[in-house]
């Protein structure tokens, strides 16, 4: 999709009728999130199990570090057993890894990405790239934040870090969820504002909706 | 010196030759030849590879540097063709017609040094940098640490505990 199908413009219709279409409005959602209260403590406490052992991923490497993910893949390390498989698709997904460094075009599409994940969704952030920019501290097309435009739940530090203390993050991420601390997505739409602000201020060309699933 | 480029000095008597190692030969050029040159090149002497085309930025001299690394894959050499344009308004005539990879070059220095390559194939759409609203970031006038701290919200840097007076208030908290 190029920039141009996103204008306003007039199309003939099978009977030939025009038709004047607006796709930013007529294609996309443009609702608020909202925030998604628990249900009984304990059919939540349940349900967080559930969610905690069946972590599906989404396959978007976004830096350097996708690299690592892998060999997870592979019979060494084996991330399968634990509930963690790959899909193709955010609408599959429940957790994000961001892997190493985001630069501002990637943040774009991450962000798009992540807005089209289904709740409950966690962010893993992978490598200290994400956390004060790493290597790319004085780059000037390198986030250095990451949390200051997406939530992030669960940080792995290093560069890179190794398969198992990826392993090791997601028996982390495992252990908050079952506790009723993955809340990310509930935090993005507390703070939907804060967010958004923070990712236009840096996203100049800002040619999509402001929420996108 | 007999090299393989003395036929260059006859036919272009305005650019300047020389030899750094057996197969690699440098060779500057005024900015209106430089086309003519590197045609010769393609076409006469053989060298089909555009290996690469970037730029340095001369902010002391107030003038870029284009480099053009040009490969001749029969007689394995490699001529690097150097012009010099002025760092105000800069623009530079395309070479897409003879290396259509040419075209992907000049859209990145268009984006990263602001040089213009006027008729070049979407030279002006965005290549990495979408919305880029400052001064090129390849130009070293533009100050990187600078935009970087401003723009991405830097972390601040970590309390650290000297270990002496941190393991003093740990275990004798009573004596300080």
């Amino acid at each position: 999709m190029s920039k141009s199908d996103l204008e306003k413009r007039t199309v003939m219709s099978p009977d030939g009728e025009p038709i004047e279409i607006n796709p930013l409005q007529d294609y996309f959602c443009d609702a608020r999130p909202k925030v998604h209260e628990p249900v009984l403590p304990i059919f939540e406490k349940f349900l967080n199990w559930a969610r905690s052992e069946s972590l599906w991923v989404l396959g978007f490497g976004t830096g350097c570090g996708a690299i690592e993910m892998r060999p997870l893949m592979t019979p060494r390390f084996d991330a399968y057993r634990f509930g963690i498989q790959w899909r193709p698709t955010p609408r599959q997904s429940s957790v994000f890894i961001i892997s190493g460094y985001l630069s501002v075009k990637t943040l774009k599409r991450v962000i798009r990405s992540y807005e089209q994940m289904q709740n409950p969704k966690f962010v893993i952030a992978l490598g200290s790239c994400t956390i004060n920019g790493g290597m790319y501290w004085d780059s000037y097309n390198t986030i250095k934040r990451l949390d200051h435009y997406l939530p992030v739940d669960v940080y792995i530090a290093g560069c890179m870090p190794r398969p198992e203390a990826i392993l090791a993050g997601f028996e982390k991420l495992k252990e908050l969820i079952r506790e009723g601390k993955g809340e990310g997505a509930n935090l993005y739409a507390q703070n939907f504002d804060w967010y958004k602000a923070n990712q236009k201020k840096i996203i100049k060309d800002w040619d999509m909706p402001d929420y996108n699933w | 010196m007999n090299t393989p480029l003395d036929n260059i000095r006859t036919v272009f008597p305005n650019a300047d030759v020389w030899t750094q190692r057996q197969g690699l030969y440098h060779m500057s050029i005024p900015k209106e030849q430089l086309v003519a040159l590197v045609t010769h090149l393609k076409e006469v002497e053989g060298y089909l590879h555009l290996v690469q085309l970037t730029a340095v930025d001369w902010i002391e001299k107030n003038l870029f540097q284009l480099t053009y690394i040009l490969n001749n894959p029969i007689k394995k050499i490699d001529v690097m063709v150097k012009t010099f344009i002025p760092r105000d308004n800069p623009t530079m005539e395309t070479i897409h017609h003879l290396w259509e990879q040419a075209a992907t070059y000049q859209r990145e220095l268009r984006e990263m040094f602001g040089i213009n390559f006027p008729g070049s194939p979407r030279v002006d759409k965005p290549f990495i940098l979408e919305g880029w609203d400052d001064i090129p970031p390849y130009r070293r006038d533009f100050d990187t640490k600078k935009y970087a701290e401003e723009t991405y919200f830097p972390r601040p840097g970590r309390e650290t505990n000297d270990p002496k007076e941190y393991m003093k208030k740990k275990l004798y908290p009573d004596e300080i």
